[in-house]
């Protein structure tokens, strides 16, 4: 990958991780967003977005809610998606390792998030006494300031995240030693077993939903074998 | 009497709440975020923003708050009616309080807990129906973002219009049913969708369609009964990095 490649996905990776939280939250950041606009970046919208569909599976579970720790998808849907798009071929294993990948940059994001939000409190710590007195400058400063540090964050997640996962990517691959349709079902598996999870768990409370849940199911294969 | 706002204030305030968790933390929430949605109504205080009414009212609004980043709206609304109709400080302090419980709890069932997984939900059913990736982002952005800026409108304007007596527009019908029907349709349509996404991902081979639809299920059940004591995307993480393993020392 190339620096003219990757500055733009940076760029992409930073906007979509201010999304997430700090502004405008319109939701661009979803995996399935995120990871399709990396793959039309490189040129393959439908691979990217084939790994930002079952990175939503997985999103499905994580409920953004305010003061909780949860997985940032958003660079790390940048990223598994130009995993794919980038990827020699579409061959065994790439999938796979986008997803794997993702996940684990997920993980990472949410972590920065929360470091994102500790410089935050200790600076609004700091200038608890000019707030106090209602200084506008300080307010807005304050704003500004943790936007522009959470966009930096997504931007050096984003560009970390692929300077270190596109060799060592490419380099298992070069290994792989399972067929393409195994590789698939397991990943897709999962995606599907976390997701159906999460949805029964959002919805379960409420009553009659596992019976609407249980007739979509129906209505689901149904279509299928009509299909 | 209530001072209308003119567009450019409410223009402002309303793109002021798109960026409304910004500087948010640990120590003071939406806090700060409040105040700062809030400056463009307050420049309207006696004084203006060099006024000693202006300073104090940022102040005060600058403080530790807590919502829903939508129906923060509400509060922001609510809050500027309160400042420019000259209500008693310590009356506004203890209406913020009050505020923050509801505005939390309501925001978060609404739209995280029941709009959002359903909009993703209708996306990847789109998907599984074969949308291309065009028409799979813009029916998810289209369908998100109408409730989206839908509701922090409303929001805003339900707030100064009610002032202090915001509460009873959040008796609405919408926010109080809302909830259940969502969570209805997303089970109806997650039960749909799941499915098509599988088979489509899978593609062709119905042998291999059927071992990982009854594998998903056992999955699902499993962790659906975990629930609070596993997170699936965190198992799933350690289970694909042995497949990798696997596959590339086999």
């Amino acid at each position: 990958m190339t620096v003219v490649d990757l500055l733009p996905l940076v760029m992409l990776g930073a906007v979509l991780g201010l999304d997430v939280v700090s502004f405008p939250q319109m939701m661009i950041s979803r995996p399935i967003v995120a990871a399709t606009l990396a793959g039309a970046l490189l040129g393959e919208p439908a691979r990217g977005l084939m790994v930002g569909v079952l990175l939503e599976c997985f999103a499905l579970e994580t409920l953004p809610v305010g003061a909780s720790r949860y997985p940032e998808w958003a660079s790390a849907s940048v990223v598994a998606g130009s995993l794919l798009a980038t990827a020699p071929s579409a061959g065994p294993g790439v999938l796979t390792l986008a997803v794997l990948v993702g996940l684990v940059v997920a993980w990472v994001g949410g972590w920065s998030m929360v470091q994102v939000r500790r410089v935050n409190a200790h600076l609004a710590a700091q200038r608890h006494a000019a707030v106090a007195r209602g200084s506008r400058r300080v307010v807005e400063g304050l704003q500004i300031w943790g936007l522009s540090l959470d966009l930096l964050r997504g931007a050096a997640l984003t560009l970390v995240s692929l300077l270190l996962a596109t060799p060592a990517t490419h380099r298992l691959l070069a290994f792989w030693n399972v067929s393409d349709r195994l590789s698939r079902a397991v990943v897709v598996g999962l995606a599907a077993s976390v997701a159906a999870a999460a949805v029964w768990k959002l919805f379960h409370a409420v009553a009659g939903a596992r019976w609407w849940m249980f007739g979509g199911i129906v209505a689901g294969l149904l279509l299928m074998a009509v299909r | 009497m209530t001072m209308a706002l003119p567009f450019g204030t409410r223009a402002a305030i309303f793109l002021r709440l798109l960026a409304i968790q910004g500087s948010w933390n640990y120590e003071t929430l939406l806090g700060n975020g409040i105040g700062f949605c809030l400056e463009p109504a307050l420049r309207r205080l006696p004084g203006g923003r060099d006024g000693a009414a202006y300073r104090e009212a940022l102040a005060r609004q600058s403080q530790y708050f807590n919502a829903h980043p939508y129906m923060a709206a509400a509060a922001v609304g609510a809050l500027a009616r309160a400042e420019l109709d000259g209500e008693p400080p310590e009356r506004i302090i203890r209406f913020r309080t009050a505020l923050c419980g509801p505005l939390g709890s309501v925001g978060d069932r609404l739209v995280w807990a029941s709009w959002l997984p359903l909009c993703s939900i209708v996306a990847l059913g789109a998907f599984g129906l074969g949308a291309g990736a065009v028409g799979t982002v813009l029916i998810f952005l289209a369908l998100y973002n109408l409730g989206h800026f839908g509701l922090r409108l409303w929001a805003l304007q339900a707030g100064y219009t009610h002032g202090l007596r915001v509460a009873a527009a959040l008796g609405s019908p919408v926010l109080r049913n809302g909830p259940t029907i969502l969570a209805r349709t997303g089970a109806l349509l997650g039960g749909l969708s799941l499915p098509l996404v599988l088979d489509r991902i899978i593609g062709p081979g119905r042998a291999v369609f059927g071992v990982v639809l009854l594998a998903a299920t056992v999955g699902g059940v499993l962790l659906a009964r975990l629930h609070g004591r596993v997170e699936g995307w965190k198992i799933a993480i350690g289970i694909l990095a042995c497949f990798v393993l696997y596959a590339v020392i086999r």
